[in-house]
């Protein structure tokens, strides 16, 4: 079972992670995106963008460095075997744009009990270099009891 | 602006139907991108190790190719503003023949004074809804 005393628990911030454009590139053409705001500078300059844009959903790349840091974290107590992904949801303010240094901070909203089973849901903040939030990403993480 | 004209969009409106083949290439391609190499999604052995029928595509990926369809329809990837779903049923891909994922968007809320719309994906696989609340805010 996950520690429910980690409810409200703040982690903190993790080291800038620089986004380039070809990790952009890259992931867009993982998802098999072809927004040319995800693949073409000059496309993105011409929006009044930066550099170009990365998809909706490439905040989880910085979600996922926060996660980290709980699920190595003694106190909560994650079996990362047993962990199943229940749902996602990322809110932004802007895009993430190539260039950006983000960093994240993450806090566990809730833990709930569910028979044998857990459900801990994490809300991470993504900020930029002049610490204005870019995106607010919500996952919830099913871990399953032992038989 | 976008080419929209949210004046004449309406409620249950499709915006877009599209398919993808997911493969274990794609699967491949997206742990690179990613960083999540849970080898479930790419190791037989593993996957039926803990119980699974097969390799599974991670559910972030499903989600990100899903919203495709909205970002092919407001031609501009930044206008995504709120993008959630529930993972409901895995996507069994196939070593051979990979995993067809059928995607649709329709509209389900419209504000004309803030200039958004909601959009509500189902992504079938098999015949089976894989996602649920798939609901993407776009600013027009």
């Amino acid at each position: 079972m996950v520690n429910p005393n980690i409810q409200g628990k703040k982690y903190p911030a993790t080291v800038p992670y620089l986004v380039g454009r070809e990790k952009i590139r890259e992931f867009a053409l993982a998802v098999k995106s072809s927004n040319p705001m995800n693949l073409d500078v000059f496309a993105a300059q011409a929006a009044g963008y930066d550099d170009v844009i990365a998809p909706p959903t490439f905040a989880v790349v910085i979600q996922e460095r926060s996660l980290g840091t709980v699920l190595s974290d003694p106190e909560a107590d994650i079996d990362f075997s047993r962990v199943v992904h229940g749902d996602q949801r990322f809110i932004h303010v802007r895009p993430i744009v190539a260039g950006d240094e983000l960093t994240s901070v993450l806090e566990v909203s809730s833990v709930k009990s569910l028979g044998a089973h857990s459900m801990v849901t994490f809300e991470t903040q993504i900020f930029d270099v002049e610490k204005q939030l870019v995106c607010t990403a919500i996952s919830t993480l099913v871990v399953r009891g032992g038989e | 602006m976008t080419h929209i004209n949210i004046a004449a969009l309406e409620v249950g409106q499709v915006i877009g139907k599209t398919e993808f083949l997911l493969t274990r290439d794609s699967l491949v391609r997206y742990a690179g991108a990613s960083g999540d190499f849970n080898s479930i999604h790419y190791r037989d052995d593993v996957a039926v190790s803990v119980g699974l029928p097969g390799v599974l595509a991670h559910g972030m990926l499903t989600m990100g190719v899903a919203v495709q369809v909205v970002v092919d329809w407001v031609g501009d990837a930044g206008r995504v503003i709120d993008y959630g779903v529930r993972f409901t049923k895995p996507v069994l891909v196939d070593a051979t023949d990979g995993a067809v994922l059928i995607i649709s968007g329709a509209i389900a809320e419209i504000d004309i004074e803030a200039k958004t719309a909601r959009v509500d994906l189902t992504t079938v696989f098999n015949d089976t809804v894989v996602l649920g609340k798939a609901q993407v805010r776009v600013r027009l």
